[in-house]
């Protein structure tokens, strides 16, 4: 067992654990979209980045990925980490303005504007799809192409793959592409209609059905 | 062929090729670097070797083939030894006239000698060339005294004989102590210390262990591994033989370039002869040590310039770098510990076993020892590499040795540390040149890169020019490097194009400070660099594109005209005909005019006018 | 653009002469664009099969290195080098004077598959900026006006053999 601090908690940790894994055991919230606990950490995104101090320097890394070590002073949200990682959500946000979990991120850091050219992609290139068709489906079917801005996820020759088996896994797991915001009335504009009302499937049915498919029915009420 | 298994039988070979080679015969060695090859000097290899045939002089005059000299500017080099009499810009039709005068008269070939442009001073000998004077030259010491596809003129000049002493004499600890008491960090741009990294990986448990050499120079502008590759091949083999004995690695991989066809080839030959000789192989020098080294390609990615992404190369996979919280000589190639250096890191290594670390610490700086070997490029007089004792000061490489700026123009600011490294003003010309002064300026060491330029660059437009190249290199798995370096690129890009706006520079701040904090490896972790460091000591000229829309330095397409001054133009019509919009207008010998509307700033008229005529504003 | 009929044995060779090791991969598909020019569809999945490499990962390589092609490329290839020490001496310039000659834009190659117009970012011969290099043949200090005849030159040589 390895003990740290997190956030100015004192907290024990098995040895080989990622700050990431532990923060979320003890309840600590550090955001991620790349991450899956079933599935390998990629390190991607760069939402998890904490600040590390390990004695002899100060330093961000990804909590993902970190290995916990003895003594460490561990910080998850400082000036330095809130600021970058409102501005990364900016820059995902600028490449997929439709995905309401990006959208619902936002809100949530209080981010207001986003600054840059919009785009219209629906995939954040996380790698959680590659991931979980080579790792959890056994298949391997798509994967990264090209690089740099050329990147995508795409099977080989962009053609029907013939190993893939239509489970549909990769869009099970997808955090952009599923479901869509259609709050969101012009470019750069951030929705933010699910935070100030309630929904109406919540009060109809008992639970949030946009986890299904996206109704827009918390924006046809604030219309109204 | 027997292989050499101990230190006397390496000694005795030595004195065999001493005694066999006489010192004073006539000896004419050209430069076949990549530099020298490109203007022609296979051409006058082949002029000589046929001249000496001619004459029937085989025997009396050796015709010697060497690697990069350094000097590239002045190639075809070609020097004559044993007085080392230097000649430069040599064409193959020179060859006899040299044969018959230097080599058989001791006469000298006025035409062919350098000259100093700023002191009208002749050099006969290259150690009087003032490029080649002022250099401390050790790791480059031999470049162009070697034939590099021939392990007897390395053996020759003492060649694996520190392999000899550290193999026969000396414990791996105490390699590692040498190493680590000279002061040598990694000259790939990290500046590790190299001794320390060694230990560490030396100490990493696993049977299994590799070391690597990183040849894969990808800062457009460098060429420094490129020329030690070519030109002095067993060098870097040598070092990597003794690191590899002293940490417990029994393979070895030399990343190389696909880009340095040449280097390749030479590297490859070294290998052979290498274990021809037993350097290489099993057992070397009796010490039950077994080594081998094998050369691995590299795809074209300058991201497999980082360490993580060149051993997933190696392994054959995508040159996508991964978080090193583990580092790599703890786990590295296929998870095992991997110590990988830069090839001029490892070349260094021989000396050091043969000098000692003492001498080694005397030169360069506290925190700095040893030489830095540059490459100098760009609007300077005397482009060619440049080896210094460290600390020496910018201004005395760029103005003395590099011979100032062309065309006698005036400096504005070196780029140092290629893509990952900043852009240093006149007002820090006095920098010494090491590791920490780089980096507190704003830029870094890197692969040693030096780019000159003058009053006619735009350092917006430098600044894109970086961004551009790092977001076509950009492996893409972190969002920081690849969305911020694309944003950056596109608020830069506006800016030249005379859409910046007010905010902009602020947002360019931002997402540069982010870039560098968030990112995955180092590539996006020093990305922002060229950005930051044009702001920081450029920041009028940003100003001067937002708000004036106007390029001081006359570069930017949108922001300038071309005009064709009346007083020097003859009407000679070279750029009428030339011109791919048929934007000019005139009659001959009458004054032409540009039309601005259809210019659309190629440049073409600029280069076929004559009389410098048309000029940018 | 015809895809090249399937070769296997040629395939086979340089795959066998690589011990069918993972690690050779890059190496592998090396060889195969020095044989075509490219690498062929049929080249890859046949590459994937006989290395037991997800496909996946064989198309993932040849995506991400500059050296591999996935469709044909022309006779001479032209690389005009937009390293620093080229860029700053105005070798933007004459890239874009190239790509007017020739109809095409960096990275492609001309209808009639004669030349292919690539990118290269420095080649170690920065004393010769603005370098142009036309298969072997080294161009040096290059400007927009001596683009046609340099690439007469190239043609013209090939024309004679």
């Amino acid at each position: 067992m390895v003990s740290l601090i997190i956030d100015g908690v004192k907290v024990q940790a098995e040895e080989g654990s990622t700050i990431l894994e532990v923060a979320r055991f003890y309840g600590i919230d550090i955001p991620t979209l790349c991450y899956h606990d079933e599935l390998t950490p990629y390190g991607a995104c760069r939402l998890c980045m904490v600040e590390v101090d390990d004695g002899r320097r100060i330093r961000l890394v990804a909590s993902c990925l970190y290995p916990v070590k003895e003594g460490i002073k561990v910080r998850t949200h400082t000036e330095r980490v809130v600021k970058g990682r409102k501005l990364i959500l900016e820059l995902l946000l600028a490449r997929c303005p439709n995905s309401k979990t990006l959208q619902d991120l936002a809100s949530k850091m209080g981010l207001e504007q986003v600054r840059f050219k919009m785009e219209n992609e629906d995939c954040i290139l996380c790698g959680l799809c590659v991931r979980m068709c080579a790792e959890q489906m056994g298949s391997g079917a798509i994967g990264f192409v090209g690089r740099g801005r050329k990147r995508e996820v795409v099977t080989p020759f962009r053609m029907a793959s013939e190993i893939c088996r239509n489970c549909g896994a990769c869009m099970y797991i997808c955090p952009a592409v599923d479901l869509q915001c259609r709050g969101v009335k012009s470019p750069g504009e951030l929705c933010n209609s699910c935070l100030v009302i309630t929904p109406q499937c919540l009060e109809k049915y008992g639970q949030v059905m946009c986890t299904l498919e996206s109704c827009g029915a918390c924006v046809e009420k604030e219309k109204k | 062929m027997k292989k050499i298994r101990t230190l006397q039988e390496l000694e005795a070979l030595r004195n065999s090729l001493l005694q066999q080679r006489d010192p004073t015969k006539p000896c004419v060695r050209v430069c076949l670097g990549t530099g020298c090859r490109a203007r022609g000097s296979v051409d006058v290899v082949e002029a000589f070797k046929d001249e000496v045939k001619r004459q029937s002089l085989e025997f009396k005059v050796e015709t010697k083939q060497t690697g990069c000299h350094g000097f590239c500017e002045r190639g075809p080099v070609v020097v004559i030894g044993p007085k080392e009499i230097f000649y430069q810009r040599v064409k193959s039709r020179d060859a006899p006239e040299i044969v018959s005068k230097t080599l058989l008269n001791g006469e000298v070939v006025d035409r062919l000698l350098y000259v100093d442009p700023a002191t009208g001073q002749k050099a006969l000998y290259e150690y009087e060339v003032p490029f080649y004077k002022k250099q401390k030259r050790l790791v480059l010491a031999n470049n162009g005294r070697i034939d590099p596809t021939n392990i007897l003129d390395y053996i020759a000049i003492g060649g694996y004989q520190a392999l000899a002493k550290a193999l026969t004499t000396m414990s791996c600890k105490e390699i590692i102590n040498t190493i680590e008491k000279s002061g040598l960090r990694g000259l790939g741009g990290g500046g590790f210390p190299t001794g320390r990294k060694w230990r560490i990986c030396r100490e990493a448990p696993g049977d299994i262990k590799f070391v690597i050499g990183n040849g894969d120079e990808g800062d457009p502008g460098a060429f420094s591994d490129r020329s030690l590759m070519e030109a002095n091949p067993h060098s870097i083999l040598e070092g990597m033989i003794i690191g590899a004995y002293a940490i417990g690695a029994n393979q070895g991989y030399l990343y190389v370039r696909a880009e340095y066809p040449l280097a390749l080839k030479h590297l490859q030959i070294a290998i052979d002869q290498a274990k021809e000789y037993g350097f290489l192989g099993n057992n070397i020098f009796n010490s039950g040590f077994d080594f081998d080294i094998k050369i691995n390609r590299g795809g074209g990615a300058f991201v497999c310039g980082e360490s993580s992404a060149l051993i997933a190369s190696i392994e054959g996979k995508i040159g996508e770098p991964r978080a090193k919280y583990i580092h790599t000589v703890k786990r590295g190639l296929w998870n095992k510990p991997t110590n990988l250096n830069n090839v001029k890191t490892w070349a260094n290594v021989p000396l050091i076993i043969n000098n000692g670390a003492e001498w080694y610490t005397k030169i360069g700086t506290e925190k700095s020892k040893g030489t830095g070997i540059f490459s100098l490029v760009g609007k300077v007089n005397n482009t060619g590499l440049v080896e210094i004792p460290m600390g020496t000061p910018l201004r005395h490489i760029i103005c003395d040795i590099g011979g100032g700026i062309l065309e006698a123009k005036k400096f504005k600011a070196v780029q140092t540390g290629g893509p990952s490294g900043g852009c240093i003003p006149e007002k820090l010309l006095d920098l010494p040149v090491d590791f920490e002064k780089l980096t507190e300026a704003g830029s870094m060491m890197g692969s040693g890169g030096m780019i000159v330029m003058d009053e006619n660059t735009c350092m917006v437009d430098v600044a894109r020019y970086f961004l551009y190249f790092l977001q076509d290199e950009s492996c893409g798995k972190c969002v920081p490097c690849r969305e911020g370096i694309k944003r950056m690129l596109e608020i830069v890009t506006d800016i030249t194009a005379g859409q910046g706006k007010e905010e902009d520079l602020q947002l360019l701040q931002e997402l540069a400070e982010m870039v560098k904090d968030f990112s995955l490896c180092a590539l996006g972790g020093t990305a922002p660099n060229p950005v930051l460091s044009t702001l920081r000591y450029f920041r009028d000229e940003y100003e001067a594109h937002v708000r004036d829309k106007k390029c001081p330095a006359g570069i930017c397409k949108n922001l300038i005209e071309y005009f064709i001054l009346e007083d020097k133009c003859t009407g000679c019509g070279a750029c009428l005909k030339l011109c791919p919009q048929q934007a000019i207008q005139g009659e001959p010998k009458k004054l032409h005019i540009i039309d601005s509307a259809k210019c659309i700033r190629c440049g073409t008229c600029l280069d076929a006018c004559p009389f410098e005529a048309i000029i940018v504003e | 653009m015809a895809e090249s009929v399937p070769e296997y044995s040629k395939v086979d060779k340089i795959i066998e002469s690589h011990s069918r090791e993972e690690s050779a991969l890059i190496a592998i598909l090396q060889e195969i664009e020095n044989l075509y020019g490219y690498l062929p569809a049929w080249a890859l999945r046949y590459v994937s099969e006989r290395l037991i490499v997800p496909l996946i990962q064989v198309y993932g390589v040849a995506s991400f290195y500059d050296a591999f092609h996935l469709t044909p490329r022309g006779k001479h290839l032209i690389r005009v080098c937009l390293g620093t020490a080229c860029y700053l001496k105005g070798s933007a310039r004459v890239l874009e004077a190239v790509e007017r000659e020739l109809g095409i834009k960096v990275g492609e190659t001309t209808p009639d598959l004669k030349f292919s117009l690539q990118p290269v970012h420095c080649m170690g011969a920065c004393a010769l900026a603005p370098v142009m290099v036309v298969d072997e043949r080294y161009f040096d200090k290059m400007t927009t006006t001596k683009v046609r005849s340099a690439l007469k030159q190239v043609q013209g040589k090939n024309e004679e053999n």
